[in-house]
C-alpha cells in the first residue's frame, strides 16, 4: 500500500459518500440521530483536503495523520472508531515496514487492514452481530485475508471482498441493534439496513473499484 | 427548513460567539479546538467538566460558573465533542485536584471522553449519567441514555466540588444522584438538524413518540395522540417501575421534580404536565420538595417534554439547595 493510493481512495470515498447521502441518510433517519452522513462526509472532506500535506510522507505516517485528523474532526461516535482503524493500520504498517515487499504486500495489507479492524473492535467494546459498520468491515478484512493467503488475483480479492461487503450489509436488515444509537429501538430497528454499515459497504465497493482501475492502467 | 442561520457551518461559532458575549461576566468561549470556561478560573477544587454535542441548549455551558461546571466542550449539532477540545479545556481549568468527566451515555461520548482520559496527564474521573428509563438494559446494549437527570448530577456534584472536596467524593456523589433520577421523554414533533435541512423523522398530527431521545432517536414505541393527564400518566408510571427497587429500600419520600421542555413546548403546557405528574407521584406516597421547570435540556426545536424524577436524601438535597451562579441557573448568590 503506498501514499498516493491512500490519498486516490480518500478523494474517492469523498466523492463516493456524497453521492450517496440520500441513502446514508435515509437509514440515519430512520433508526439512528440523522447525523451519520454530516460526519462522514465531514471525515471524508477533511482527509482529502490534506492530500498535498500527506502525499511525501510513508504510508504509516500519513495513516497516523490521517486517524488524529478524524478524531479531531468527526466526533460521535464514528471519530474515535475510525481513528482506531487507522491508529491501528498505521501501527502494524510501522511494525512490520521491514518485512514488507512486492510478493507479499497483499497479505501485508490485508494484516494491516485486519489489525485497524481490531483496533476498532476494541474501542467499540464490540463485535459482528450488533448492527453496526463491524458486520460489514470484520466480513471484509476475513475475506481479504483468506483470498491474498491463498495467492489469489487482485481482480479476485476485489470481488470477494466486494462480495462480503454487500452480504454484511443485508445481514444488518435482521438484527436487533445492542450497540450505538439504534440501541434504543429495540425490535422497532429490525427491517432497516445500518447505516454506518452502509457507509462502510459504500466505501469498500470504491476502494475495490479504484484498486481495479488502476491495475487496468 | 426555517431558522435564524446565515450558513449551517456558521451557526455553531455564532452562537457560542453570542453566549460567550451575553454572560461575559460568567464565562469564557475559546475557539479551535472549541470549549468553554468560567470567566474566573477557580482555584483549589476538582475540575468538573462536561460536553456534549450542541443543540441541547441550555446543557452543558450554560452550567459554568460558580457551583456547577468548570468548563464544557460543544460538539456539532448532535455530535460529540472531541478529544483535543476536552483536553485544552482541562489544561486550563486543572487546579490541582484532578478532572472529573461528566458524560452522558452515549457511544460517541463515552469513546471521544475515554480517549481524552487516556491523553490526560492529571488525575481523572467520570461520571456517566444514565438516567433515561424509557431504555431498556441488559448486558447486551450500550445501556441507558443521560438525559435531563444530567443537570441534576451536575448541579450536585458542582457544589460539592466547590467545598474542596476530593475527586473520588465527587465521582461517588455523581454516581448516586445518578442512580436514584429516572427520565421518560416525549416527542409530540421531531427536532430539524440544521446541517440535515429537514426533519429528523416522521410523525403525524395524530402520533407522539413515547421514550424519546434528545436527539430525536426514537423510544418505546409510537402512540397514539391524547390528552395530556393519560401521556403523563404513562410517563409517571415508567417512571415509579424504574425507581420502584431504590423507593422500597428508602425511607426518605422526598423527591425532586423536573419537568423539562425539549425546545418547542411552551412553558404553559410544561407547567401542566407539572399540575398532572405532582398529583400522580403525589398519590403515589412521594412528597415533592424541590421543583424545577423550564427548558434545560432540549433537542434543538423538538416540541415535547421530559420528566424527570430524583429521590433526594439528605446529602443531593443539601448540594441541590446550595448556591449556584451559572447563565441558566442561579440560585442563593
Amino acid at each position: 500500500m503506498k501514499t498516493p493510493f491512500i490519498l486516490s481512495s480518500a478523494l474517492a470515498i469523498h466523492a463516493a459518500i456524497v453521492a450517496h447521502e440520500a441513502d446514508i441518510e435515509s437509514l440515519d433517519r430512520a433508526i439512528g440521530d440523522g447525523d451519520h452522513y454530516i460526519n462522514m462526509k465531514r471525515g471524508s472532506e477533511m482527509i482529502a483536503g490534506m492530500y498535498n500535506e500527506l502525499l511525501p510522507l510513508p504510508p504509516e505516517e500519513a495513516l497516523q495523520k490521517i486517524s488524529m485528523k478524524l478524531l479531531s474532526t468527526i466526533g460521535g461516535a464514528s471519530g474515535p472508531l475510525f481513528a482506531s482503524f487507522f491508529m491501528g493500520m498505521s501501527k502494524y504498517l510501522k511494525e512490520h515496514h521491514a518485512k514488507i515487499n512486492e510478493t507479499n504486500m497483499h497479505l501485508e495489507t490485508a494484516a494491516a487492514f485486519a489489525y485497524g479492524v481490531q483496533s476498532m473492535m476494541m474501542r467499540g467494546k464490540s463485535n459482528v452481530g450488533e448492527k453496526t459498520m463491524l458486520d460489514v468491515l470484520v466480513p471484509v478484512s476475513t475475506t481479504f485475508t483468506t483470498m491474498a493467503a491463498q495467492g489469489k488475483s487482485v481482480a479476485e480479492i476485489c470481488a470477494a471482498v466486494k462480495n462480503a461487503a454487500d452480504k454484511g450489509l443485508e445481514y444488518t436488515r435482521d438484527l436487533l441493534a445492542t450497540k450505538g444509537r439504534a440501541a434504543g429501538l429495540g425490535e422497532r430497528a429490525i427491517g432497516h439496513l445500518d447505516p454506518g454499515a452502509k457507509s462502510c459497504q459504500v466505501m469498500t465497493h470504491t476502494v475495490c473499484d479504484l484498486v481495479l482501475k488502476e491495475m487496468k492502467q | 427548513m426555517k431558522k435564524f442561520i446565515n450558513s449551517t457551518d456558521a451557526l455553531l461559532k455564532g452562537s457560542l460567539t453570542g453566549f460567550g458575549q451575553a454572560h461575559a461576566d460568567l464565562v469564557q468561549v475559546h475557539f479551535e479546538p472549541a470549549y468553554v470556561t468560567r470567566a474566573k478560573p477557580a482555584q483549589n477544587k476538582v475540575a468538573i467538566v462536561s460536553g456534549g454535542g450542541s443543540g441541547h441548549e441550555p446543557l452543558h455551558a450554560g452550567y459554568i460558573g460558580y457551583g456547577m461546571l468548570d468548563a464544557a466542550c460543544p460538539g456539532q449539532v448532535f455530535t460529540s465533542p472531541t478529544p483535543d477540545q476536552m483536553l485544552a479545556a482541562a489544561e486550563v481549568v486543572h487546579a490541582g485536584k484532578g478532572i472529573l468527566f461528566i458524560v452522558k451515555n452515549y457511544a460517541g461520548d463515552v469513546m471521544n471522553f475515554e480517549m481524552a482520559a487516556e491523553m490526560l496527564p492529571f488525575d481523572h474521573a467520570t461520571v456517566l449519567t444514565s438516567d433515561d428509563c424509557a431504555v431498556i438494559n441488559s448486558t447486551y446494549t450500550t445501556g441507558r441514555r443521560g438525559v435531563a437527570g444530567t443537570v441534576i448530577v451536575e448541579k450536585c456534584v458542582g457544589s460539592l466540588a466547590e467545598t474542596g472536596a476530593s475527586l473520588h467524593a465527587c465521582q461517588l456523589l455523581g454516581n448516586k444522584v445518578n442512580a436514584r433520577t429516572a427520565s421518560i421523554g416525549v416527542a409530540l414533533t421531531s427536532c430539524t438538524v440544521p446541517a440535515a435541512g429537514r426533519p429528523t423523522f416522521d410523525i403525524s398530527d395524530s402520533e407522539l413518540e413515547m421514550g424519546v431521545g434528545i436527539h430525536g432517536e426514537p423510544g418505546r414505541r409510537r402512540e397514539a395522540m391524547r390528552e395530556a393527564d393519560s401521556i403523563v400518566g404513562d410517563c409517571v408510571a415508567a417512571i415509579l417501575a424504574d425507581l420502584k427497587t431504590t423507593l422500597e429500600n428508602d425511607t426518605s419520600k422526598d423527591i425532586l421534580l423536573l419537568v423539562n421542555g425539549l425546545g418547542a413546548t411552551p412553558l404553559m403546557e410544561l407547567y401542566l404536565i407539572y399540575n398532572t405528574a405532582a398529583k400522580l407521584l403525589g398519590d403515589a406516597g412521594l412528597n415533592i420538595s424541590r421543583s424545577l421547570v423550564g427548558n434545560y435540556t432540549t433537542a434543538i426545536d423538538m416540541a415535547g417534554a421530559s420528566i424527570t424524577v430524583c429521590l433526594l436524601d439528605d446529602e443531593i438535597r443539601q448540594h441541590w439547595d446550595s448556591p449556584v451562579h451559572t447563565p441558566a441557573l442561579r440560585w442563593g448568590r
